[in-house]
C-alpha cells in the first residue's frame, strides 16, 4: 500500500491506463499545460505530449462531442470538466448521443468515454459551482454513473472505467483532492463497477453514502456504536447500475435504511434507493426508509449557511435514531 | 469577397464558359450519378406516400437537393466518415448501404438492423463509416471534429464530413466544432446545404451574416458557396477541400445554395408559410434535370436510355420494398433490452425476463 492523494491517485490512474492503451487520451480545458484546474493531470502533458493531452478552447459543449467522435471511430477519451457544473452546457452531447449512440445505431457503434471531474459542493463557492449532478446523469439509460469516495477506490474505479465500453461519468469530490489514503500497489488495481463495498459491518440499521457524503456517515456509525446501535456502512462506489443485491443483503440483516447524499432531495439518489428498497424488501423492513440530503435549495456563498444546507454526521446520526425508534 | 455560388453546369445544362467536366467524373461516373439521384428521387417521392398512407411514420425528403448529396459524396473514399444531418441518406446509399436496410430503416420492423429504435432517416451502418443521426441540430458536427482528430491521430488519409443544414450554423454546436476544427487543423469538412428553409425559419431569421459561408472565417477556414444544384460543381468544391484536408491544411465549410422543394418533413406543410411561387422557379433549375440534359447534349445517355433506367430503378425499389414490407411488422421484444449498455445490467435482465414471461403478443402477418 502506499499513502496518496485523491489527486495523485487518480493520475496514477489516468497515466497507467494511458501507458497501457495508446488509444487513451486525455482532453479537456486547461488539463496539458496548466496541469488541470486541480492539477489532477499534472506531468501528463510532459509524458505523452499534445497530441494525448489535448487543451481545448472554452467550450465543454464542444470536447464533450469530438470526444464522442473520436471514440466512435476507436479511440478512449478522457474528457475532464473543469467542474460538473459547467458540464452543463455539455448534457445534450452526453445525454442525447453518448448515452443514446450504441441503441441508436442497433450496437453498430459505442462510446468507450469517461467524462470525469469534481461534482458537488466545494467551500463558499455557491449556487453555480456547488451542485450535486449525480442524479441528473442517473437518470439517463446508456451512462454508467461512479462516484468513489477514497483515492484507492478513485484509483481502481477509474482505471475501470476507462476501460469500460461504455460512457461513464465519473464523478469527484471537489473537496477531496487532498484527501490521502491508502492506495493499493498491486500493478493492475482494477475494481469492478457496478460494485458496492461495505465499509463497515453492523446489524442494527444500514446506512448508504457515497463520495464525501460517506464521510459523514462513517463519522455518524462511529457515534452511533457509542451509543449502542451497531450501524452497517456500505459506500455505493457505482451509482448506476446500483448494486443492489449488497444493498439487499444488509437491509434482510438489519431492516433499517438511512441513504445520505450531498444532493438535492426531489428524485436524488435516496429517493430512488428507497423506492427500490420498499419494493423489492418491503417485508424485511421495519421503519421507513428515511434519507438525509442537501436542503431543497441552491447553494448560498455565507459560511454558516452553506454549512446549514450539507447533511452532516448529526444529520446522520438523527435519521438512523430515527428508524431506530431511538429519538 | 465574390459571393456568388461556383457553378460548372448551368441551369440549361451547359458547361459555363471556360468550365469543364472536374477530374474523376468520366462519362459512366456521371451515368451513375444521374442514376443515384434519380433513384432518391423516385424513393423520396414513394417515402413520402407512405407515409400517407400511414405505413411509416416520418420522413425527410432530400427532392431537390440531389446534387448536393451526390456531388458531395461522390468526392469521398470509402474509409471517409459521414456524419449526416437529415437528409444524407442518400450519401449512405451511395457508398453501399443496402436499400432494403434504408427501407427497414424507415419500417422499423424486423428486418431493421437497428431494431426499430429510431424513427426514419436516423439512417447508420458501420460498413459506411456512417454513425446513426442525431436528432438534435448539429450535434454531429463535434462529432465530425472528433473523427477528424482519431484520423488525425492515427495519422490516417481520411478525412470526417459533416453534412448540416441552413438551421444548423446558428447552433453553439457548429461554432464549436468549427473552431476546434480550425484550431487543430483537422481533416474535416462541414458540408452545408442551404436550403434556405430551417422548418418555417428563413435564412434572413437566422442570421444577419451576409452568407452562411461567411461564418467560417472566423475560424480561418475557407467558406465555399458552391450552386447546390449543379452536381459536377458540388463534387468538384467537396473534392478540393478533401484535398486540402489531407495535405494537412485543416478545414473546410461548403455553403451549398439550394432549394427545399417540399416540405421539411412529413410534418411540415410549406404552403402555410412561404411564397411557392419561388419554388416553381426553382423548377428550372432542378438538378437531375440539369445533369440529364447535359448526358443527352453529350451523348453520353439518349432517351430511350433514361427511359429505361428510369423504369430499372422503380422496379429495383418496388422489388426492396415488397421484401421489407413482407417481413414481420413488429421487432422481436427482446431486442429492445440490448444496447442499452454493452451488456444488460440487473435491473435490465430483470425486466427482460419478465417481459419474456408475460410476453407481449406478436401480431402474425
Amino acid at each position: 500500500m502506499a499513502k496518496l492523494s485523491f489527486r495523485e491517485a487518480l493520475n496514477q490512474a489516468m497515466d497507467e491506463e494511458m501507458a497501457r492503451d495508446e488509444r487513451v487520451f486525455l482532453m479537456g480545458e486547461e488539463v496539458g499545460h496548466y496541469d488541470g484546474a486541480y492539477k489532477v493531470s499534472q506531468g501528463l502533458l510532459a509524458k505523452y505530449g499534445e497530441r494525448r493531452v489535448v487543451d481545448t478552447p472554452i467550450t465543454e459543449l464542444s470536447f464533450a462531442g469530438v470526444g464522442i467522435g473520436a471514440s466512435m471511430v476507436g479511440l478512449r477519451p478522457i474528457i475532464e470538466m473543469m467542474t460538473f457544473n459547467f458540464c452543463i452546457l455539455a448534457l445534450d452531447q452526453i445525454w442525447n448521443n453518448a448515452a443514446k449512440m450504441r441503441l441508436m445505431s442497433g450496437g453498430q457503434y459505442n462510446v468507450p468515454i469517461v467524462f470525469r471531474g469534481p461534482n458537488g459542493a466545494a467551500h463558499m463557492l455557491s449556487a453555480q459551482h456547488s451542485q450535486a449532478t449525480e442524479n441528473w446523469f442517473c437518470n439517463v439509460p446508456g451512462l454508467k454513473v461512479v462516484s468513489p469516495a477514497t483515492p484507492g477506490d478513485g484509483k481502481g474505479l477509474l482505471k475501470a472505467a476507462i476501460r469500460d465500453d461504455d460512457p461513464v461519468i465519473f464523478l469527484e469530490s471537489e473537496i477531496m483532492y487532498n484527501d490521502v489514503g491508502e492506495v493499493p500497489d498491486a500493478e493492475d488495481h482494477v475494481l469492478a463497477l457496478g460494485k458496492a463495498h461495505v465499509v463497515r459491518e453492523g446489524k442494527d440499521v444500514t446506512l448508504i453514502g457515497y463520495s464525501h457524503g460517506l464521510k459523514a456517515v462513517v463519522a455518524a456509525a462511529e457515534a452511533l456504536a457509542k451509543d449502542g446501535i451497531d450501524a452497517e456502512v456500505i459506500d455505493l462506489r457505482t451509482l448506476r447500475p446500483l448494486d443492489m443485491e449488497t444493498i439487499a443483503r444488509s437491509v434482510r440483516k438489519t431492516h433499517r435504511v438511512v441513504t445520505v447524499e450531498e444532493g438535492w432531495p426531489f428524485g436524488g439518489i435516496g429517493a430512488e434507493l428507497a423506492y427500490r428498497i420498499q419494493h423489492a424488501l418491503f417485508e424485511y423492513l421495519d421503519a421507513p426508509v428515511t434519507r438525509v440530503t442537501q436542503l431543497d435549495m441552491p447553494m448560498p456563498y455565507a459560511e454558516n449557511l452553506e454549512a446549514a444546507c450539507l447533511p452532516n454526521a448529526r444529520d446522520v446520526i438523527a435519521a438512523a435514531r430515527a428508524v431506530s425508534y431511538r429519538t | 469577397m465574390d459571393d456568388s455560388p461556383r457553378q460548372i453546369l448551368d441551369e440549361e445544362g451547359r458547361l459555363r464558359p471556360g468550365q469543364s467536366v472536374p477530374e474523376g467524373l468520366d462519362a459512366e461516373a456521371l451515368r451513375a450519378l444521374y442514376a443515384l439521384m434519380l433513384r432518391q428521387r423516385l424513393l423520396d417521392d414513394l417515402m413520402l406516400t407512405l407515409q400517407r398512407q400511414g405505413r411509416i411514420g416520418f420522413y425527410g425528403p432530400a427532392t431537390g437537393q440531389e446534387a448536393a448529396v451526390f456531388g458531395s459524396g461522390r468526392a469521398l473514399a470509402p474509409e471517409d466518415w459521414v456524419l449526416p444531418a437529415l437528409r444524407e441518406g442518400g450519401v449512405a446509399l451511395m457508398r453501399g448501404y443496402p436499400l432494403r436496410d434504408y427501407l427497414a430503416q424507415c419500417f422499423g420492423n424486423a428486418l431493421d438492423v437497428t431494431h426499430g429504435r429510431q424513427m426514419p432517416c436516423h439512417y447508420g451502418s458501420r460498413a459506411q463509416h456512417q454513425p446513426t443521426l442525431s436528432s438534435p441540430i448539429g450535434t454531429q458536427l463535434p462529432h465530425a471534429t472528433g473523427v477528424a482528430w482519431a484520423m488525425k491521430l492515427r495519422g490516417a488519409a481520411t478525412v470526417a464530413i459533416g453534412y448540416l443544414g441552413d438551421g444548423a450554423t446558428s447552433e453553439n454546436d457548429f461554432h464549436t466544432a468549427l473552431d476546434m476544427a480550425g484550431r487543430f487543423a483537422l481533416p474535416a469538412i462541414f458540408f452545408c446545404q442551404n436550403n434556405q428553409w430551417a422548418i418555417s425559419v428563413p435564412v434572413s431569421v437566422q442570421t444577419a451574416a451576409p452568407t452562411l459561408a461567411a461564418k467560417a472565417a472566423a475560424y480561418r477556414m475557407p467558406g465555399h458557396r458552391v450552386d447546390g444544384n449543379d452536381v459536377m460543381a458540388c463534387y468538384a468544391v467537396t473534392r478540393e477541400a478533401r484535398a486540402r484536408a489531407l495535405r494537412g491544411e485543416g478545414p473546410t465549410f461548403i455553403e451549398a445554395l439550394t432549394w427545399r422543394m417540399g416540405a421539411h418533413s412529413t410534418s411540415d406543410d410549406p404552403t402555410r408559410y412561404r411564397d411557392e411561387a419561388v419554388t416553381e422557379q426553382w423548377k428550372a433549375r432542378d438538378p437531375i434535370l440539369r445533369l440529364g440534359r447535359f448526358l443527352l447534349a453529350e451523348g453520353l445517355q439518349d432517351e430511350d436510355g433514361l427511359q429505361a433506367l428510369r423504369e430499372s430503378l422503380g422496379r429495383e425499389i418496388r422489388e426492396a420494398l415488397a421484401e421489407v414490407e413482407a417481413a414481420a411488422p413488429s421487432v422481436p421484444l427482446g431486442t429492445m433490452f440490448d444496447d442499452v449498455f454493452a451488456s444488460r445490467p440487473p435491473h435490465l435482465a430483470e425486466q427482460a425476463a419478465e417481459a419474456a414471461r408475460f410476453g407481449v403478443p406478436t401480431p402474425s402477418h
